[in-house]
């Protein structure tokens, strides 16, 4: 067992951590006042091949492991939510889906662009009436020729706006039994006919971030453009989760870390009763318990990063790391803002922005209470992973950073 | 065009710095590379970029300076080296100046050498000038831009900044640099970088590596103990009235 990071990890967390902090902590709070996404967070961190950074070399990325995933989310999430997010969709559940299902031709023509950051890419499962159960989603996929036509509508879609690739999911058999197996997923693009999209406005949290709607109507889609075989999109979609729900997590570590660091300077500032608060044994608890909260999570998350660098499934581990790392990112940010006392109840501390943005990450990807089920199912053996016919590639070093 | 940048790890500005009770100085935090050498490494990268520069990256120190190095290479330096000999323990400037000039000496095209200001940690930038000096070569410093630079013809020309304001200067070269913060925006690593300065091999030059014997670099001042500043005590009187304020000035001889 090893549990140290590589020289390759330190260095790419430091790169990672100097540009969140130095390009775009300095005014984040002002673009989250304004639910605005700050204008220079996705051109520069596809500039500086953050946007790629665990793709393959040969498809456009930096070649680095699913650690390094990892540590770059946790860096991101430590500035703001907002810049995770864009990893969680752009890079966790489209790129890596390229990477799994997508075919040699679908890798050069989606992954390499979104890879180099020339592109940018999202994914749109959610619908107004279909979130926690999205076998129910309604969105439907009608084969005419070389072509499935679109229909439906999807909500809650982070980049909504931004992405020029959305992974869509829609029924190309409604009546399909299962009805999961009527499910089928496409790469669509925003200069489609058909395609409308807008923003949500009036979140609580993640108001740097972009999150809007998707309207589809009459959408050709070229039968190129189908990932997967038909039929298989809620094995996509699921499996996409896999590792969107690792960046999520790795970004709520960032978040418990941001409410840790922010915690530990205020408590020696700040005093009361003649001495700084951090000498107060209930103010010592908050700080031990945010340090339990973070070594714990953060182990869990790079379990589930090493399972993922060993090519083993990690559904599981993933879902749970997810599930304790978002939850206890939650507790953190009340515990930093009640540390903060009524300063830290007013925007001009950062510790209330966390807890708006964490509060998002127990919903999204799968709630804590969808979580929680499926720990229990797997522990009642009501739940089995069954092997995919496209499996997440385990890293291979040199396969990952040859160019051909 | 063969560029060398010097660049050395220094104690984070907001660290603790202690003495403790034997008089060694003790810093709480872990190096960082000398902040003022970030915009060294990047002119040298642009001037790669500009004039398909070679770039080379030395640090004279022990292994904890190797950190620098890393960083300078995943930039995009092509090699760094390392100078370091148990004899060189306590360096002063003079014998930093003649180890660098020596390794300047060994790589043997060099065309222009780059330093950051100065030295944070002991607020010195003589080493600079000495390396210069025994190289024998032109010192141009607090340079805020490069503003031309041909290679065929060996001149450069900078733009100093001095105490008056700016000067523009010509040079032949080989010439010494040290640059100010004016000069650019310094560059992160790059991915590929990084994975390159992983997996590089960093060679040390030893004393006989450059020719050189421990008593030419033996330090002609001895630093045998720090001590803390004793502790600044004041109080705080608040005087409104105009007169009364006046009066005690005085009688602390402050006016
Ligand atoms: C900021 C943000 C960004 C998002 N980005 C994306 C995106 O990029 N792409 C995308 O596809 N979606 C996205 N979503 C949508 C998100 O994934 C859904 O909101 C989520 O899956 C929950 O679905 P829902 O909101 O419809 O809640 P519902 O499914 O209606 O659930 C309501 C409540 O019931 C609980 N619940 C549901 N079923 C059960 C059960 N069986 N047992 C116990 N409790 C249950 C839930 O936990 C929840 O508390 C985003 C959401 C947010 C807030």
């Amino acid at each position: 067992m090893e549990f140290e990071l590589t020289e390759e990890h330190r260095m790419a967390q430091q790169m990672v951590r100097d540009f969140a902090q130095k390009e775009i902590y300095p005014t984040i709070k002002e673009w989250d006042h304004k639910h605005q996404p700050h204008p220079d967070v996705l051109p520069r961190m596809a500039e500086l091949g953050i946007l790629g950074i665990n793709v393959p070399v040969r498809y456009g990325g930096q070649g680095f492991d699913y650690i390094t995933l990892a540590l770059v989310c946790e860096e991101l999430e430590r500035v703001d939510a907002s810049l995770r997010v864009i990893m969680s969709v752009h890079a966790g559940l489209n790129s890596l889906a390229l990477l799994q299902w997508g075919t040699e031709e679908q890798k050069q023509r989606f992954l390499v662009p979104q890879a180099t950051g020339e592109k940018y890419a999202g994914y749109a499962l959610t619908e107004p009436d279909a979130g926690s159960d999205p076998v129910r989603l309604r969105a439907t996929a009608r084969r005419e020729g070389d072509v499935y036509v679109l229909n439906g509508e999807k909500m809650w879609i982070s980049l909504a706006t931004l992405a020029d690739h959305m992974l869509v999911f829609a029924k190309t058999d409604p009546n399909a039994k299962p009805e999961y197996k009527g499910i089928t997923a496409f790469m669509i693009t925003r200069d489609m006919k058909g395609v409308t999209v807008g923003d949500i406005k009036g979140k609580m949290g993640v108001r740097a971030g972009s999150t809007g709607w998707i309207a589809m109507q009459d959408v050709e889609v070229p039968v190129e453009n189908r990932i997967g075989e038909e039929g298989e999109g809620f094995y996509i979609a699921m499996s996409c989760l896999d590792n969107g729900r690792y960046t999520v997590g790795a970004g709520a570590v960032g978040c418990i870390r941001a409410c840790l660091e922010d915690s530990v300077k205020y408590a020696k500032e700040r005093y009361t009763f003649n001495v700084p608060i951090a000498q107060h044994q209930l103010i010592k608890q908050k700080i031990a318990y945010m340090q339990q909260w973070y070594d714990a999570a953060r182990l869990l998350i790079l379990k589930a990063g090493w399972l993922k660098n060993q090519g083993k499934r990690n559904t599981r581990e993933t879902a749970l790391a997810k599930w304790f790392a978002t939850d206890m990112s939650v507790k953190a940010a009340l515990e930093a803002i009640q540390l903060h006392g009524a300063y830290g109840f007013s925007d001009e501390y950062d510790v209330e922005r966390y807890l708006r943005n964490a509060k998002g990450a127990t919903i999204y990807e799968g709630s804590s209470e969808i979580q929680q089920l499926i720990q229990a199912d797997y522990a009642l053996g009501y739940r089995q992973d069954r092997p995919l016919r496209c499996e997440l590639p385990g890293y291979d070093p040199e396969w990952w950073q040859s160019e051909n | 065009m063969h560029v060398a940048v010097i660049t050395n790890c220094t104690p984070d500005t907001a660290a603790d710095v202690a003495v403790d009770a034997g008089g060694n100085l003790k810093v709480d935090d872990k190096l960082v590379v000398n902040p003022w050498d970030e915009y060294a490494i990047t002119e040298a990268i642009l001037l790669k970029e500009a004039h398909n520069a070679q770039v080379s990256i030395l640090t004279l120190g022990g292994p904890e300076h190797e950190e620098a190095l890393k960083h300078g290479l995943a930039i995009g330096c092509d090699q760094a080296i390392r100078i370091w000999d148990d004899a060189l323990q306590g360096w002063d400037s003079l014998a930093f100046a003649k180890a660098v000039a020596a390794a300047i000496g060994k790589l043997g095209d060099v065309d222009l050498v780059l330093f950051g200001k100065e030295l944070p940690d002991i607020a010195s930038d003589a080493h600079i000038f000495q390396t210069a000096r025994k190289l024998g070569w032109t010192p141009l410093g607090f340079v805020a831009k490069i503003e031309a630079l041909d290679p065929a013809a060996g001149t450069i020309r900078v733009k100093r900044q001095v105490e008056s304001g700016t000067e523009t200067v010509t040079s032949r070269l080989p010439a010494v640099i040290s640059v100010l913060k004016d000069i650019n925006e310094p560059k992160y690593p790059t991915f590929i970088g990084i994975r390159k300065a992983a997996k590089a091999s960093m060679p040390v030059w030893s004393l006989a590596d450059l020719g050189l014997d421990a008593a030419a670099v033996a330090p002609k001042a001895k630093r045998l103990a720090y001590q803390d500043l004793p502790k600044r005590e004041g109080a705080v009187e608040m005087i409104d009235d105009p007169a009364l304020l006046v009066d005690k000035l005085l009688e602390e001889k402050v006016i």
